[in-house]
């Protein structure tokens, strides 16, 4: 290197940053012709294909049979048929179609964690204006598998003074549920791996369980900060639980049923998302989900600022690795329930009839993991006593007065005769201003004031009350 | 009891269910009895499955494995270490003598009953009913008087829990209270 000092560019600004960074058509301009060549063959070829499965469904040859790909359920039903035929007894049939749902959930679970960490981190890299993992692999594609051999390699490091059955077993336990929640979630009208009567309480215990392994991890490391992390988990589980299992009641009050596949039914039958009718349920379990499964705005759990890594401070290696897994598996599970529960799962307005429901789910549970990183890219995060604050004040009040207009609603629901599109209209309408009304004359009652939050001259922290309350903490008044 | 498998289900989730019970007070850590706790409350709710009370199966583990636990949790990290100690007491003996008193309840109850059992043909016909509708409907129909005393019962407690938090920082709210701009804020903070 020369002493001569480099000539430095001047800085560009950050909307010009913002304004030159490229878009994904610019990198798609970018490739080299043979694979845009090999993409334009395959488009036609998938153009091609997609016209012989509407000329199939529209002609009606595909119904009910076992080949009927829009639902898998079918070819299972077949192959249970045959089974039966064998005259081995039922247990075989239920073990054979049992463990192809097992491994089928497991695949598309291990699929998608392969893939998710590296979606996750581009997509953040261009929410900040930065390139990513770029470098394992094409469009560093690769990363992820590069990121878990490296986990494997490493020690895994038990803490001195660790409680070492219980720092142990988190990693292992903590995946179960995240694995079964995923049963009664339908993929399509016959496709659910567990399509019990029970299945939305199903879905809101089993995933209640998670914080036990939590709170073990965190106990048992013998870290302070994973002890911290591991109490703000369970505080925040506890918390949120509440504003969900309500909102989901709401759901339950309209459908009439706890059945996650007649859930989705009903919404398709009536072609009306529980979205539009239930704006502030589907608010509420989203915004409770992130605290949940400890996504931004509400990873207080593991802020990596203030505690580390929260409740998996001590762990090393593939340990880690199991947890960062169930995280991203996870938020793909609240995406689905999100979708089943308020976007019509795998109905789409009569598109169900041609694309196979799966792939509706799939893409729906997709978008609201993009959702869950849009988030993480834009929002801060929230204190501890703003999110109990939040959670106890404002969504359970709220809920509890929600619960009570849908009961209302439901009634006259079922005894109004009426066109379905009147009758949902008007509670899409009624409800979206009752929210707007409820929220703001709550958040008056409550003590949010606007002015207190944006001030028209200066104000000292005392007046707004933080210094005022260090010093009651202090003197002990 | 004709299938197999229910016969397993049962013995492997029962040995899970006791093993982990004993574990309870055999454990000298109280963290860890908590934790097998949690075990045989799950079991519970397995037996409860082979039993095709899907309801009560999955409320098991919403309320004990799901939400006591977490009480439990609370009251272990909140009382000082020393007493995380899950040793001998002097309440030995009147848990033991409690025990007797609900096993042997529950023999008599198992013995003395004239068990409906339905076998083969009979079995199938009533298949796998749905008990959410039944037991809503009893809950709201027949048994209104029972369901109405617990809610009230329920309503009690949570004014005791808020009566017993606010009592004390009543002092501290009534001196905030001439500062209107601080008390949405410190109101939170006494909390």
């Amino acid at each position: 290197m020369s002493d001569q000092p480099v000539p430095r560019r001047p800085a560009t600004p950050m909307a010009q940053q913002i304004l030159d960074r490229g878009s994904l058509l610019d990198d798609a301009k970018r490739l080299p012709s043979g694979v845009k060549a090999a993409g334009a063959v395959f488009a036609l070829g998938f153009l091609a294909v997609n016209v012989a499965i509407a000329y199939i469904v529209i002609d009606g040859r595909l119904d009910g049979h076992w080949y009927d790909f829009r639902d898998l359920g079918n070819a299972i039903a077949q192959l249970r048929t045959e089974l039966d035929d064998t005259g081995t007894g039922p247990w075989l049939s239920y073990w054979v179609t049992g463990l192809i749902g097992g491994v089928a959930i497991l695949s598309f679970l291990g699929g998608f964690l392969l893939i998710g960490s590296w979606i996750e981190r581009r997509l953040l890299a261009r929410f900040q204006i930065r390139m990513g993992p770029n470098r394992v692999g094409p469009f560093g594609l690769l990363q992820p598998l590069a990121d878990a051999l490296k986990l494997m390699q490493k020690e895994v490091l038990i803490p001195i003074g660790a409680d070492r059955l219980l720092f142990f077993l988190p990693p292992i336990l903590v995946f179960i549920p995240a694995m079964l929640a995923w049963g009664p979630v339908p993929w399509a009208p016959n496709m659910a791996y567990l399509d019990i009567n029970v299945g939305l309480l199903y879905v809101i215990s089993i995933t209640s369980l998670s914080v036990l392994a939590i709170w073990m991890a965190g106990w048992s490391s013998n870290n302070h900060y994973a002890l911290l992390g591991a109490m703000r988990t369970v505080a925040m589980m506890v918390s949120y639980e509440i504003p969900i299992s309500l909102s989901l009641l709401v759901v339950v009050l309209l459908t009439g049923s706890l059945n996650l596949n007649e859930i989705v039914a009903w919404q398709g039958s009536h072609n009306v998302w529980m979205a539009f009718l239930l704006p502030f349920s589907m608010f509420t379990f989203f915004f409770s989900s992130t605290a949940e499964i400890n996504r931004t705005p509400n990873d207080i759990a593991e802020a990596e600022s203030e505690i580390v890594a929260g409740f998996h401070t001590e762990y090393s290696g593939m340990k880690a690795g199991l947890f960062l897994a169930v995280e991203l598996g996870n938020a793909l599970l609240v995406g689905a329930l999100f979708a089943t529960f308020f976007l019509g799962g795998y109905t789409m307005f009569g598109l169900e009839e041609w694309v196979p429901p799966y792939l509706i789910l799939a893409v729906k549970a997709t978008t609201g993991y993009f959702f869950f990183i849009w988030l993480r890219g834009t929002l801060p995060r929230f204190r501890i006593d703003q999110l109990m604050t939040f959670a106890w004040k404002y969504l359970i009040p709220l809920s509890i007065a929600n619960v009570l207009i849908v009961a209302v609603e439901a009634t006259i629901a079922a005894r109004w005769e009426a066109e379905g599109i009147v009758i949902y209209g008007s509670f899409a309408l009624v409800n979206l201003a009752l929210t707007v009304y409820a929220v703001r004359a709550w958040a008056r009652v409550i003590g949010y004031s606007a002015e207190l939050e944006h001030p028209e001259g200066p104000r000292t922290a005392d007046r707004i009350g933080g210094l005022k309350a260090a010093r009651q903490i202090r003197t002990g008044a | 009891m004709d299938s197999t498998g229910i016969v397993i289900a049962f013995y492997v989730l029962s040995a899970i269910t006791v093993a982990s019970a004993l574990s309870v007070f055999v454990m000298r850590n109280l963290v860890h009895a908590i934790v097998f706790l949690v075990m045989a409350f799950i079991g519970m709710a397995g037996l409860f499955v082979t039993l095709s009370a899907d309801f009560i199966a999955v409320a098991q583990i919403l309320i004990y494995a799901g939400a006591i636990s977490v009480l439990l949790v609370f009251a272990v990290m909140l009382t000082p270490l020393a007493s995380r100690n899950n040793g001998n007491s002097l309440y030995v003996g009147p848990g033991a003598l409690l025990g007797a008193a609900i096993a042997a309840i529950v023999v008599f109850t198992a013995v003395d009953v004239q068990w409906n059992e339905l076998t083969g043909a009979a079995l199938e016909a009533r298949a796998f009913p749905d008990t959410i509708a039944t037991i809503g409907d009893l809950l709201l129909g027949r048994h209104v008087l029972a369901f109405e005393v617990a809610s009230v019962l329920l309503l009690f407690a949570l004014l005791g829990a808020i009566v017993l938090v606010t009592d004390r920082g009543a002092a501290e709210t009534s001196e905030d209270a001439e500062d209107p701009a601080a008390a949405g804020v410190t109101t939170e903070e006494a909390r």
